[in-house]
């Protein structure tokens, strides 16, 4: 199937030009691993096991080349746990060294002083740390016992270090909703720049989607607070449904997938974006002929994304100019329709969307999962604790099974 | 953000792109990215491109913007641009 792409306008506004596309991705994310020493309950990649086929050293090192030539001007690295690279260290020093800044998430496990003195000698990288609460219980939760106090310990190193304008980098759950003038206070007070992002049903983050993506009360109270302290929150543009409430959010109102987004795997593979890990948003490699430019300017993919959306539920309603139909991965991983509503669509339709579904709709699944096999130390305790059977027999399905009264 | 660093537009003052910032040509016009700042700007024509580029070749934006062939009704709209990037740091004087 060859996509029929529509010859992109002259002039007029610039988030029109993007919907077709541009010639290198503004925000590029490359997960440099998929190991991790966590196992937060909504990982959007499933993390946990190394894949034996992630890229080499010399690998990686290529890639930044490619980026460079590319002007591709900073990268988000993440995972994973990034930091548990052995040579993520080097690859920082080398994707500067050929001007490409580096923007990387961490848990905090690996920044010791040593580790923040250096970051904070260091131009052209910013550090994010992960947190999904202003309090260790609301973190723990969902990160896993012990990680609030790991993170607080990395900010506390960073500021130390005297590191400046590094980021507390936030996922907005039902849980931590109503901490959002804690978590920018707890900001503050390390001197650090708050970073809130939106929970999508991507990865694992699909099994516990229902339990924690925000009421619609509380998607009101977001828009809102963001209105208010929009100025001095960053956003990573992720709540632009939210601006079909009314007033339109700082930033690019529209689904960047595969226009100025994309995500570079940690085998290589290139996805329209970094919640979109399916082989239906799967559009190249970089270890393939072309390599990363190849893939970002001719896949086939990559062209039918860039196509304005004309048809749809979405396109008929009074605030698709503010909401552009919302996140695309929200949309696949609930198993609604793309050119339909966002499932948190503000205006209700998404629910409405979600209850029509069939009751026996599998919801996609990514091919991938990393999930650590068993228990890691300090299991995330939202789920509760995996029920442990007496006796090997009680996984039986007859266990338990009584059968004396019945058999007098 | 560290913003603020930005300076008053002068139209008869030297001007170059800062060395700061990249710039990098898109359909629409080109990208620019401040490493200094972390701010991302968007040139929204290729003529404004030109003049942006064309800076650091004149005594002044004054007659970069004139070397460039912007029509004089439109004169203003490419000093006002000219003003928001030196606004936020992403043109710097030149010292010539």
């Amino acid at each position: 199937m060859t996509a029929v792409v529509p010859e992109r306008p002259v002039g007029g506004r610039l988030i029109d030009q993007f919907e077709y596309g541009l010639d290198a991705p503004i925000c590029l994310t490359w997960e440099l691993t998929y190991a991790c020493n966590l196992a937060c309950v909504h990982c959007l990649s499933s993390s946990g096991r190394r894949d034996p086929r992630e890229l080499s050293t010399a690998e990686a090192e290529a890639v930044i080349d490619e980026l460079q030539r590319m002007q591709v001007f900073y990268v988000n690295v993440g995972g994973g746990e990034p930091t548990v690279r052995p040579d993520f260290w080097h690859l920082l020093d080398y994707a500067i060294g050929h001007q490409v800044g580096v923007k990387f998430s961490t848990n905090g496990v690996k920044l010791d002083r040593a580790r923040a003195e250096q970051l904070a000698r260091t131009d052209y990288v910013d550090v994010q740390i992960s947190l999904d609460g202003a309090t260790a219980e609301v973190n723990d939760r969902v990160r896993g016992a012990g990680s609030f106090a790991t993170a607080t310990r990395a900010l506390e190193k960073l500021a130390e270090a005297g590191m400046r304008d590094f980021k507390v980098s936030v996922v907005v759950t039902r849980e931590n909703a109503g901490q959002l003038d804690a978590f920018k206070a707890l900001t503050d007070r390390y001197g650090a720049q708050l970073r809130i992002t939106r929970l999508r049903p991507s990865g694992r983050g699909a099994d516990v989607w229902d339990q924690l993506h925000p009421t619609a009360a509380q998607q009101r109270e977001l828009y809102d607070w963001l209105l208010a302290n929009g100025d001095g929150v960053l956003t990573g543009d992720s709540f632009f449904h939210l601006s079909a409430f009314g007033e339109a959010l700082p930033g690019l109102n529209l689904c960047g997938a595969g226009r100025v987004v994309c995500l570079i795997d940690p085998v290589g593979d290139v996805y329209a974006c970094p919640f979109a890990i399916h082989e239906n948003f799967l559009a190249g490699n970089v270890r393939d002929e072309g390599g990363f430019q190849r893939v970002w300017q001719q896949s086939e993919l990559f062209a039918e994304l860039r196509s304005p959306q004309t048809g749809g539920a979405c396109t008929k309603c009074a605030h698709f100019d503010a909401c552009r139909g919302g996140c695309m991965a929200a949309k696949f991983f609930t198993g609604l329709p793309l050119d339909g509503p966002d499932p948190e669509c503000v205006q209700g339709y998404g629910e409405t969307a979600l209850a029509a579904r069939d009751g026996a709709l599998i919801t996609p699944r990514s091919h991938l999962d990393h999930s650590h096999a068993g228990p890691v130390r300090g299991q995330p305790t939202l789920l509760g604790m995996p029920g442990i059977p007496a006796k090997a027999c009680d996984e039986s399905p007859l266990a338990g099974l009584d059968l004396r009264s019945g058999a007098r | 953000m560290s913003a603020g660093q930005g300076v008053a537009f002068d139209p008869d003052a030297p001007w170059r792109l800062a060395r700061s910032v990249a710039l990098r040509p898109e359909p629409f016009g080109a990208l620019v990215y401040s490493f200094s700042t972390r701010k991302l700007s968007f040139l929204k024509s290729k003529v404004l491109v030109d003049v942006v580029q064309a800076l650091a070749d004149h005594p002044s934006a004054s007659a970069a913007v004139t070397a460039c062939g912007v029509p004089a009704a439109q004169r203003a709209t490419y000093e006002k641009a000219l003003a928001d990037l030196a606004g936020s740091a992403m043109i710097e004087v030149r010292e010539s």
